[in-house]
């Protein structure tokens, strides 16, 4: 065991399947030598050999188009878009091929590929560097869309997402690279790909969120336990696709109270599938209007990401009002 | 770029040096073609008469798809094609029957009928990845199938084909860039049969060729007679053994002519010239093959028409045969996704067929139609 930040977790995750199984090869722009912009593939090539884990040209199409033929051919790799923000000239390689392949072949050709990506705010990185796409990739079909917001998940979501058999993207919340530190354990593990994390126990009122919102949602939780003595359950969802519906169902079901949180924005948002999903399963115990609390219905600003963002500010008052309604 | 290597001239004479074929595999080569046009023109007739709702014509293009599937060892190389290369199919033998169950989308089509027509998937026998409809997305996946082989230090290559509109694609820059740097034994060959749907050569590039482009990403190039099921036999051959000792990628351009539309749905006469039509009607790769074949004594008149004969007969019985299964099964909308089907799909399986079998459209649990 040792205490390790999540960008350690997920380079001491990567190390760990990349010695339990020659078939995984990391590729992308700048995770050779340099190890990644942010240093999540830090020392594998000198470890594992060019072979293993090497640069790519600077083409996003390419590395997943690439990524997709190796793992049509008994490969496992694990392509790193360096920013979320890039992912969209692999729009089409993601969406129309690596998605829809088991499908279109009768199960013939598959594609057991991971894409890891750095995604969301908080780091003062304006439009280009700062959006969360989870909700186009969730939209669609054949595709698994993961998200941890601890080093220990991330390391176990990750292992388990390149074990995976079909196409996993696996989003990074990079405010939280270093944010902390956590006991993570040496070796392999895994983490389920389909169950929600209880983050903070409560009966009052139920919050949804995923990534970074989960320590922004707990300082919100904690808050209402200080000023109102009510206690909130605060659920790390960890895998968007596919989703843990029977978890997030009984949560409402105790609460009778929920709201859901992310930083991307509101409109056609994650949430909106949450919101939906409780009104159309569980209304009969819902006491007070789902409420959602979502980036706003723009592009990704720069000076001002911090007034953007969900705050505990933003969530605490989204509880109360709930609570109070 | 020098100009297009021939080897047999419109005429059906010998142009070139012809490389050392036995006389089977000449006779294979030959087969091929005719099928790939008796497949192609009953799949027409099915459209016309409403039996199936779409096809690609095939007709013109066939020596270019021929002559490079020769060059291929099917037991071990990777196909990543686009959807107008009926012709390496058939030489590789893949009975005509596996296709029309495409055409038709039935129970026994490897994409469960869940693709368009043409849109063929094989594992056996050969690996023949599932065509896409958005282009040039399977030219980066030949170079990843590729590598993938290379890393298990197999001397296994991947051919991808792709129309000259496709050059135009992220696909082909991304693809012929990554296997450029990467030194990828991949086989680049560029179907330019003039038209992609209505647009010609000059909406697509001001290069002098498309296989001048191979120069930018420092992969060696060529143009051959598409027309010419030998010309392109050799520079496939060449290409392909310069993938599998090690030396990299190759852009093979293959000048022919599409004859007939784009589509089913396309009206070719709109938009193509008669005189350039009626032109490359004289140099289509048919006519030329089979006399070259019958003045080198491969063939004779009567072997020829009953080829021809043959090819007629198989496909008239593989489309019955087809057209006579089941489609799919109500629940196969809903397998596939991913290996483990999850919880909400089960749930959305179960809602659809109870559903169509309370109204009789499904009868069982399966999901089974009546037929």
């Amino acid at each position: 065991m040792s205490e390790l930040t999540m960008v350690q977790a997920v380079n001491d995750g990567l190390r760990t399947i990349m010695t339990e199984d020659e078939s995984v090869l990391v590729l992308g722009e700048d995770v050779g030598p340099k190890g990644g912009v942010f240093l999540a593939t830090e020392n594998l090539t000198a470890e594992f050999g060019e072979e293993r884990c090497f640069d790519t040209p600077l083409s996003e199409d390419g590395i997943i188009g690439v990524g997709i033929g190796l793992a049509m051919n008994g490969m496992k790799p694990v392509c790193e878009i360096q920013f979320q923000d890039f992912i969209f000239p692999a729009f089409d390689q993601i969406v129309s091929e690596a998605a829809k392949m088991r499908y279109r072949s009768g199960g013939q050709y598959t594609v057991p590929m991971t894409i890891r990506t750095p995604y969301g705010g908080g780091i003062r990185g304006g439009l280009y560097h700062s959006q969360s796409g989870e909700a186009y990739f969730a939209h669609t079909a054949g595709l698994k869309v993961v998200i941890p917001s601890t080093p220990y998940d991330a390391k176990g979501l990750l292992i388990a997402s390149i074990q995976d058999p079909d196409p996993v993207l696996f989003m990074e919340p990079k405010a939280l690279y270093r944010a902390f530190r956590e006991e993570v354990p040496e070796g392999m593990y895994t983490v389920d790909l389909s169950t929600v994390r209880e983050v903070t126990q409560g009966g009052d009122c139920v919050v949804f969120c995923y990534g970074a919102m989960v320590p922004v949602c707990t300082e919100a939780a904690k808050r209402v336990k200080e000023s109102r003595n009510k206690d909130v359950r605060v659920i790390d969802l960890r895998t968007l696709m596919p989703l843990d519906e029977e978890s997030i169902l009984q949560a409402v079901k105790d609460c009778g109270r929920a709201v859901v949180v992310h930083e991307a924005p509101r409109f056609c948002g994650y949430g909106a599938e949450i919101s939906a999903m409780i009104a159309e399963n569980v209304i009969e115990y819902v006491e007070a209007p789902v409420k959602r609390v979502a980036g706003f219905d723009t592009p990704f600003p720069n000076t001002l990401e911090n007034y953007y963002m969900p705050d505990a500010r933003r969530v605490l008052d989204a509880i109360e009002e709930v609570l109070d309604f | 770029m020098s100009d297009p290597l021939q080897i047999i001239d419109v005429e059906g004479n010998l142009a070139g040096t012809a490389p050392e074929l036995d006389n089977s595999t000449l006779i294979q080569m030959y087969t091929a073609i005719v099928r790939t046009r008796a497949f192609d023109s009953r799949c027409m007739n099915l459209q016309r008469t409403g039996k199936i709702g779409f096809s690609v014509p095939n007709r013109g293009v066939e020596a270019t798809s021929v002559g490079a599937a020769a060059a291929m060892d099917a037991s071990k190389d990777w196909f990543a094609p686009h959807y107008r290369d009926f012709g390496m199919l058939f030489y590789n033998d893949v009975p005509a029957e596996a296709m029309f169950d495409n055409m038709f989308g039935n129970s026994d089509d490897t994409a469960v009928g869940r693709q368009m027509p043409v849109h063929f998937s094989f594992t056996e026998p050969l690996k023949w990845l599932s065509i896409s409809s958005p282009l040039g997305t399977q030219i980066p996946q030949a170079v990843g199938v590729s590598l993938a082989a290379r890393k298990r230090g197999e001397d296994a290559i991947a051919l991808t084909t792709f129309g000259d509109g496709s050059t135009s694609t992220l696909g082909f820059h991304s693809g012929m860039n990554f296997a450029g740097v990467m030194k990828a034994p991949t086989v680049f060959l560029c179907q330019n049969n003039q038209w992609a749907i209505s647009c010609p050569s000059s909406s697509q590039t001001a290069s002098e060729s498309y296989a001048i482009k191979g120069e930018a990403y420092g992969v060696p190039s060529c143009i051959v007679d598409g027309n010419d099921v030998l010309a392109v036999y050799v520079a496939m051959k060449e290409a392909v053994d310069r993938a599998r000792a090690g030396d990299g990628p190759t852009l093979i351009e293959a000048i022919t002519f599409r004859l007939g539309g784009h589509s089913t749905s396309d009206d070719p006469t709109k938009y193509v010239p008669a005189e350039e039509l009626e032109k490359a009607e004289s140099e289509e790769p048919l006519k030329r093959f089979r006399a070259y074949l019958i003045n080198e004594g491969v063939l004779t008149d009567e072997s020829a028409d009953k080829i021809r004969e043959e090819a007629d007969a198989e496909m008239l019985t593989g489309a019955r045969a087809a057209e006579a299964k089941a489609r799919p099964v109500l629940g196969t909308i809903f397998t596939d996704v991913w290996q483990e089907q999850p919880a909400h799909l089960k749930q959305q399986m179960e809602y659809c067929i109870k559903h169509y079998s309370e109204r009789d459209e499904a009868v069982d649990e399966n999901g089974e139609f009546p037929l």
